[in-house]
Formats: structure tokens, C-alpha cells, sequence
């Protein structure tokens, strides 16, 4: 699934990274504890959360994620948007929550990083 | 690339800066040209490290070591010390304070995520004598 598309079922606004909506996304992960975003990704893994903060970016950038999703209309501040910036992350805004989000995704043909899990 | 040694002091509480040094890590092994797997494997162990000494710790620092088939990660700090190792590994315990569960931190995933992506996980801790955790990796 391409970036774009993301954004159009998430009815996203993207903040960071409007270049990159070509991008093709392999697989999604959720969640709004850090260590559970990093071990539950793997590279080029879309990332969604309802965390809003710096940390959020840096664990998003360390777990190889290709972009990031806040979700219930979270807007990054700037410090985010530049440090998003500086890692060529992608940084997206939707209105839904992480269940619904996720869900939209999933029901494209999403699915986790882990495919066995996702019976 | 052959043994590269590299030091990054880390500070306790720093909340805007926590994560850099394993980003700058993450970025040094990317130009170094590990595999995108080890490197993932390593920076996510760094950042665990980093930010239980940012959580936990007192001051302290984080040595790198590079080699041609290994990275070695030595993270020391000043802080509180380990009362339990055994139960710190459990997934789920935690002593993490609110501010860092606010900011989506203390979930009691640290150390296990560290053993689970590392090769070799040693850690040396006692009560009010700081900790030191080093982290191994095979590339």
C-alpha cells in the first residue's frame, strides 16, 4: 500500500514528508507505549500512536519505521515537525482513534509486522 | 571498518535530548554499512539503555565499540543501582516514574528488549552503586 493511500483512508494531513507519498508501506504497528513501538516494528513498518511527543519521532526513527502516524487529530509541534524532518520521516495527522485507524488500514489489506499474528 | 571506540555521555532526566546518542549510533553504523537488521538490533538496545539511564540513572555514559563482526555497547551510570536483576528482566516490572510514563515510557520493557536483541547481555548493579549494562551484538 502506498503512502497515499494511507493518507486518503486515514483522511490524513500530512505534515512532514509530502514528497514521500509514494512510498510503498509493507506493514503497520500501533501503540502508545514506546518499547511495545519497537518491538513490535520492524524496518519500513508504518507506525501509528497516540503519543505526541519528541521521544515519539526518536523511537519511530529507531525502530526503522517509513512514517508516522498521530492519531486523534494530534498535531506534532515544531520541534517534532524539524526533528521529523531531519530523519526523512514522514509525519501524518488523522481525526480517528488508534483502534479506528487501525482498523481502516486493516480492512485495506494492512496488516502487522508479523503476519502469523494476524489470524 | 576496524575497532572504532566511541563515548557519549548521557544525562539523567533530559527528556528533550533523550535518544540522540543512539540515534547518532544508529546513523555512524548506517555510514559504517552493517546490515540494516543489525543496525536496527543495536540502536534499539542503545535507546533502551539510553533512556533507563535517562529514567533511572544518575549521570552517565555510553561507550560504542566497533569492530569488523561485532558491536559492543557499555552503558554506565550513577544511579540507584539494581535491587533485583532477575525481577528488572521480568516483562512488565517497572519502577519508572509518572513523568516518564506520561511520555509513553516505564513500560517494563527495557531490559527485556534488550535481552531479546542482543547476543550477549551482561549487567552489573547493586543498591546505590550506579549500574553498568553491556550489551553485545554478532554481526
Amino acid at each position: 500500500m502506498k503512502l497515499t493511500e494511507v493518507k486518503d483512508i486515514l483522511k490524513a494531513e500530512i505534515t512532514s514528508g509530502a514528497d514521500k507519498l509514494e512510498m510503498v508501506i509493507q506493514s503497520g504497528a500501533g501503540g502508545d507505549l514506546m518499547s511495545d513501538i519497537l518491538r513490535g516494528s520492524k524496518e519500513g513498518v508504518l507506525v501509528l500512536s497516540g503519543l505526541n511527543n519528541i521521544q515519539l519521532i526518536r523511537t519511530a526513527v529507531i525502530a526503522g519505521a517509513s512514517a508516522l502516524v498521530l492519531v486523534r487529530g494530534k498535531k506534532p509541534d515544531e520541534e517534532m515537525k524539524a526533528q521529523a524532518h531531519e530523519h526523512g520521516l514522514p509525519l501524518l495527522t488523522t481525526p480517528f482513534t488508534l483502534f479506528t485507524a487501525c482498523g481502516r488500514l486493516f480492512r485495506a489489506g494492512l496488516r502487522g509486522v508479523d503476519p502469523k499474528k494476524n489470524i | 571498518m576496524p575497532n572504532l571506540t566511541k563515548r557519549y555521555p548521557i544525562k539523567a532526566r533530559d527528556y528533550l535530548k533523550a535518544g540522540e546518542v543512539s540515534i547518532q549510533i544508529q546513523g555512524l553504523l548506517k555510514i559504517i554499512g552493517f546490515a540494516p537488521d543489525f543496525i536496527r538490533r543495536v540502536s534499539l538496545c542503545a535507546y533502551e539503555a539510553e533512556m533507563n539511564v535517562v529514567m533511572h540513572g544518575g549521570d552517565g555514559e555510553l561507550t560504542l565499540e566497533v569492530d569488523t563482526d561485532r558491536v559492543d555497547l557499555d552503558v554506565r551510570d550513577a544511579g540507584p543501582g539494581i535491587e533485583d536483576i532477575g525481577l528488572a528482566l521480568q516483562e512488565g516490572y517497572s519502577t519508572a516514574s509518572e513523568e516518564a510514563r506520561e511520555m509513553g515510557f516505564g513500560a517494563g520493557m527495557g531490559l527485556p528488549n534488550i535481552q531479546k536483541n542482543s547476543d550477549s547481555l551482561d549487567i552489573i548493579s547493586e543498591k546505590g552503586k550506579g549500574t553498568e549494562v553491556k550489551i553485545g551484538f554478532i554481526a
